[in-house]
């Protein structure tokens, strides 16, 4: 790919993730537990990755943690979704090197490793490690939504050209 | 090869919510029990028991004020205490992570908290 075009891809791309963290900020879901989103951006990272390259991902993966946290939220937000997207990058970077899933079974991957690395963030700002007990909860919802969005992703890789 | 990935997935999937299951049944039944109750005067802690160990402490404070702590079945209560309301010897017995006897009066707090924990509960 053309340095051009690429660098057109990945601005679509955050453009397009960025979008979807707008969008699933609008659609609450509440099981007594915060922190549980549907993870819709990974629709974009998980294209990008299988598409373009573990590089690549990375780089509209942190830009778009960047510009959610200075246009949504605040410092402490950052360090907890920096930490989860560094998590689940290198997660679903491995797991895809691996060549053993599918696109689902590593957006399931980079759901629940994207859980792990908010909650230990936030074990480590707070000093307490009870919040670890939200872990299971972030677990199942992550699992069920990360099936969704490699689903989606899937349908995404089959149909878009780039 | 397909197939073979869609099987990777499915047993993936399926380790991940019985991990998460398996989680969610250890803290459900483990884990919301307090370990130990926690004597507070003046908001410093200054003894804790655990609650598995049936004791009975005299808390004294200074001016001669003074809460008697039962810890007995793995609760934790006040039976008998020199303050004038007796709001702390009528709460009930405490076993739970995060409950909490207050003695306004004498200032003696008497909190629930779990094995881990070390610094004051931040959270929630």
């Amino acid at each position: 790919m053309k340095p051009a075009r690429r660098a057109a891809t990945l601005g679509i791309a955050v453009a397009l993730a960025l979008i979807l963290s707008y969008v699933e900020s609008l659609i609450p879901i509440s099981v007594g537990v915060p922190g549980i989103k549907i993870g819709l951006p990974n629709i974009v990272i998980v294209f990008i990755l299988y598409r373009i390259g573990g590089k690549d991902a990375a780089a509209v993966s942190l830009m778009r943690v960047l510009l959610v946290s200075l246009l949504f939220g605040n410092f402490a937000a950052f360090i907890y979704s920096v930490s989860g997207a560094v998590l689940s990058l290198a997660g679903m970077i491995l797991l895809k090197k691996t060549n053993a899933f599918s696109c689902v079974g590593v957006s399931v991957a980079g759901a629940l490793l994207h859980n792990a690395g908010q909650i230990a963030a936030a074990a480590l700002l707070m000093r307490t490690s009870e919040i670890a007990y939200y872990m299971p909860v972030l677990a199942a919802a992550g699992t069920v939504s990360g099936i969704a969005v490699g689903i989606a992703g899937g349908i995404l890789l089959k149909r878009v050209r780039l | 090869m397909k197939n073979k990935k869609l099987r990777n997935d499915i047993i993936l999937v399926l380790a991940l919510i019985a991990a998460a299951a398996a989680a969610w049944g250890v803290i459900e039944i483990s884990g919301k029990e307090g370990a130990y109750a926690i004597v507070e005067i003046d908001g410093a802690e200054t003894a804790r028991y655990p609650l598995d160990t049936d004791t009975e402490t005299v808390i004294g404070n200074r001016g001669g004020s003074y809460n008697l702590l039962v810890i007995k079945d793995g609760k934790a209560s006040v039976t008998e205490a020199s303050c004038p309301d007796g709001i702390c010897v009528n709460h009930r017995a405490i076993s739970r992570t995060g409950e909490t006897i207050v003695c306004l009066p004498n200032r003696v707090v008497v909190r629930i908290v779990g094995a881990d924990a070390e610094a004051p509960d931040v959270v929630q």
